[in-house]
């Protein structure tokens, strides 16, 4: 079991938390909402939880909860450049179909 | 492929929910937009990779508009179509525009208050450019976040008043942008500094610009800001250190005054370049093209520079004075200082503002960009992005708020540097009997008489119930909400009916004259306190004087014989003579005189009403 992240990604995510003063590590997770039926979580983290599952990539940490590891097994978070857009995208292997945009998909 | 931003914990939200918010400064000569990305607040650059935009907008014919660079690129050779520093117009009248601070462009005369000029694509309004200019700033950040925008916080100087903040407002309406809210601009550097983490202090914002001058005290008390005081003066920035040095230039070079637009343009443009260059150099080559095609070059050295500025950086130090004599502190209690606006990279004016404020001002974020930065973190949290963080920015009103009562004379019910949002109510009543109507009349000022103040509104309250002078009870509301906006309301309290204006006045006041307004006011306080006393006992003598004709009017005859009459109708005519004069005493004095010749008649009057009253009943009735 294991999740990824690239190193573009980690070193995003490395400047975001020291900007933001504060925070352990980065949270993946998935929630059942969206127009496909679920949705990824991407959060700060402040606490971490018992329960939870902690990888370190690239000096960053990255958080998943027991839940949403069932699907997220195997993904890869990228950090991805589009014209003047920027942000995080998953490569997840467990996606059977996503929805257009890739905001919520099914397994 | 959407691309995701980091949230905070347990703010992540569903797919296609994502409330983008942005924070818009829209300066007179570049303007900025920025976001909240993962937490990080960013001014948002455009495909070249430029963040500024300069606030130019040039207009062609069959063609839509251009705005930014290659608009302010073509301002040389197409003056008339390419508009420039649209803000000093926003909110503005056709009188405003008559200086020739804007002979630039050709005005349309007409009726309306609203000026427009003329340019090849039709008549155009200083809120249409200023749209223009959102709407370039929105498409860019549509482009860079990806996706629909919920709503945009757009920065004003703090001095805007109502007219200005409303006119900002519609520019924003007609470029499709939702304004969560209006940001004073000092406030917005403050929040991008991030001063509002701490707990208190006393923060002094120096914002010099292209255009404009500001300086605001602001205090924050247990993690709240507060605008103390704020100072300025619109007419003063970088473009006039820019043409203090193309003067300098046309001097050197041997340029005339008749010199066109396109040259003075150019040489304008030249003078900033020579100005930039000093920041870093100790002395830069300054090239020109003379009408006659030959070439000038000379050196401009930072000693030289100094020389053509100092005057006008010496010009932003009495506002700084007067700032924190209105915030009523010491210039050793300021905690922070915060330089905002291109012009502040100029070694010169931060050494300056160092020696004043007797301590070095913050200088780490980009000068420029600090605004922006500072509203799309308010953005941020007014779209709910960070709903735990508590941030509540309270502002200032620049003038009291009043309205006109009896005599000419102004009733303030907010006085200047009230913090808003804010309401203040105050009850006033009818003058003559049977009055049904109310004129209200709405002014802004600090002087005594409502000649003096500037007017910003009239409406009128119909419906009052006839009763006798001074028992009706109007109460009136004005209201300022956290844009600055007013509204007020009067209300006949014993039957209900109401009235009420948003006061979107026709145009706005410059700083220099809301200073002038106040230097006045300071100036004339005396002679405003004399003329009040004057204006109280002429409408006291109007009231006697028609109280007393009314009664005159319906039983004078019956209570009165010959002689009294005459005795009564001389006092009458002596007070009236004496109310055209403007003396105090003998108008008081001839009040009296009058009460005392009226002083039988007014008994008989009231005892008969008294026997009226009682006839019919028994004494006991009324001892019980």
């Amino acid at each position: 079991m294991a999740i990824t992240l690239t190193e573009a990604a980690a070193d995003r995510v490395r400047s975001f938390l020291e900007n933001r003063g504060k925070g352990v590590g980065l949270r993946l997770g998935v929630r059942t909402s969206g127009c496909s039926g679920m949705a990824y979580v991407l959060e700060f983290v402040d606490d971490i939880d018992d329960s939870d599952t902690v990888f370190e990539e690239h000096g960053v940490k990255v958080i998943v909860d027991p839940k949403s590891m069932v699907y997220l097994d195997g993904t890869e978070l990228d950090f991805k450049r589009d014209g003047l857009n920027e942000g995080f995208e998953f490569n997840n292997p467990n996606v059977k179909d996503s929805c257009g945009c890739g905001e919520s998909f099914t397994v | 492929m959407a691309l995701l931003q980091i949230s905070e914990p347990g703010q992540a939200t569903a797919p296609h929910q994502h409330r983008l918010a942005i924070g818009i400064d829209l300066g007179t000569t570049n303007s900025l937009v920025a976001s909240v990305r993962s937490g990080l607040a960013e001014t948002l650059a455009d495909e070249s990779g430029q963040h500024l935009l300069p606030s130019v907008v040039r207009y062609l014919q069959h063609q839509q508009p251009v705005v930014g660079q290659s608009a302010k690129e073509a301002a040389p050779d197409d003056p008339m179509n390419t508009i420039v520093s649209v803000k000093r117009l926003m909110g503005r009248g056709i009188e405003d525009v008559r200086d020739n601070e804007f002979d630039t462009y050709k005005f349309v005369e007409q009726e309306s208050a609203v000026p427009r000029i003329h340019t090849v694509a039709g008549d155009v309004s200083a809120i249409e450019v200023s749209a223009e200019i959102l709407k370039s700033l929105r498409a860019r950040a549509e482009k860079t976040l990806g996706g629909d925008l919920s709503g945009a916080v757009i920065t004003v100087p703090a001095y805007f008043d109502e007219a200005q903040r409303q006119a900002t407002k519609d520019a924003a309406r007609l470029a499709g942008l939702n304004v969560l809210r209006l940001l004073n601009e000092p406030t917005a550097a403050a929040v991008a500094y991030g001063l509002d983490k701490k707990s208190d202090g006393i923060i002094a914002i120096y914002d010099l610009g292209g255009g404009t001058f500001d300086v605001s005290i602001l205090r924050l008390n247990r993690g709240v800001f507060e605008v103390m005081a704020t100072a300025g003066d619109s007419a003063l920035g970088g473009d006039d250190m820019d043409a203090a040095i193309a003067r300098w230039i046309m001097q050197q070079a041997n340029i005339q005054d008749d010199a066109d637009h396109a040259q003075i343009r150019r040489l304008m443009h030249e003078a900033r370049r020579a100005k930039e260059a000093l920041t870093d150099a100790d002395a830069t080559t300054v090239e020109v093209v003379r009408m006659d095609g030959s070439l000038w070059q000379g050196q401009l050295t930072r000693a030289d520079m100094h020389e053509l500025i100092d005057s006008l950086i010496r010009k932003t130090i009495s506002p700084c004075r007067r700032a924190l004599r209105d915030a009523g502190i010491g210039v050793d209690e300021v905690d922070e200082v915060v330089m905002v606006g291109g012009s502040t990279r100029v070694p010169r004016v931060r050494e300056q503002v160092e020696a004043f404020f007797k301590r070095p001002p913050l200088v780490d974020i980009d000068p420029d960009k600090v605004v922006a930065v500072g509203a799309a973190l308010q953005a941020d949290v007014l779209a709910g992005n960070k709903p735990d963080e508590e941030m509540l920015l309270l502002d200032v009103i620049p003038l009291s708020l009043g309205l006109e009562t009896m005599g000419g004379l102004s009733e303030k019910l907010i006085s200047r540097n009230t913090t808003i949002p804010v309401a203040r109510a105050q009850e006033f009543t009818t003058y003559k009997d049977g009055q049904t109507a109310m004129s209200i009349h709405v002014v802004q000022g600090e002087r005594e008489m409502v000649q003096d103040c500037r007017s910003l509104a009239r409406f009128s309250l119909h419906g009052i119930p006839p009763m006798v002078a001074g028992a009706a009870r109007i109460r009136v509301t004005f209201q300022v909400d956290a844009d600055g906006l007013l509204s007020v309301t009067a209300q006949e309290l014993t039957s209900g009916v109401q009235s009420r204006i948003e006061v979107k006045p026709s145009y706005g006041l410059e700083d220099t004259e809301i200073e002038q307004m106040l230097r006045d006011s300071m100036e004339h306080a005396r002679g405003d306190m004399e003329s009040r006393r004057v204006r109280e006992q002429q409408v006291e003598a109007d009231r006697v004087i028609e109280a007393l004709e009314a009664a005159l009017q319906t039983d004078g005859e019956q209570y009165l014989d010959q002689a009294e009459r005459e005795k009564i109708d001389q006092a009458l005519s002596a007070l009236h003579q004496v109310n055209q004069t403007e003396d105090v005493e003998a108008i008081k004095a001839a009040i009296k005189n009058l009460e005392t010749t009226c002083s039988a008649y007014v008994e008989r009057r009231m005892n008969s009403s008294i026997q009226h009253a009682m006839s019919g009943h028994s004494i006991e009735e009324f001892e019980s």
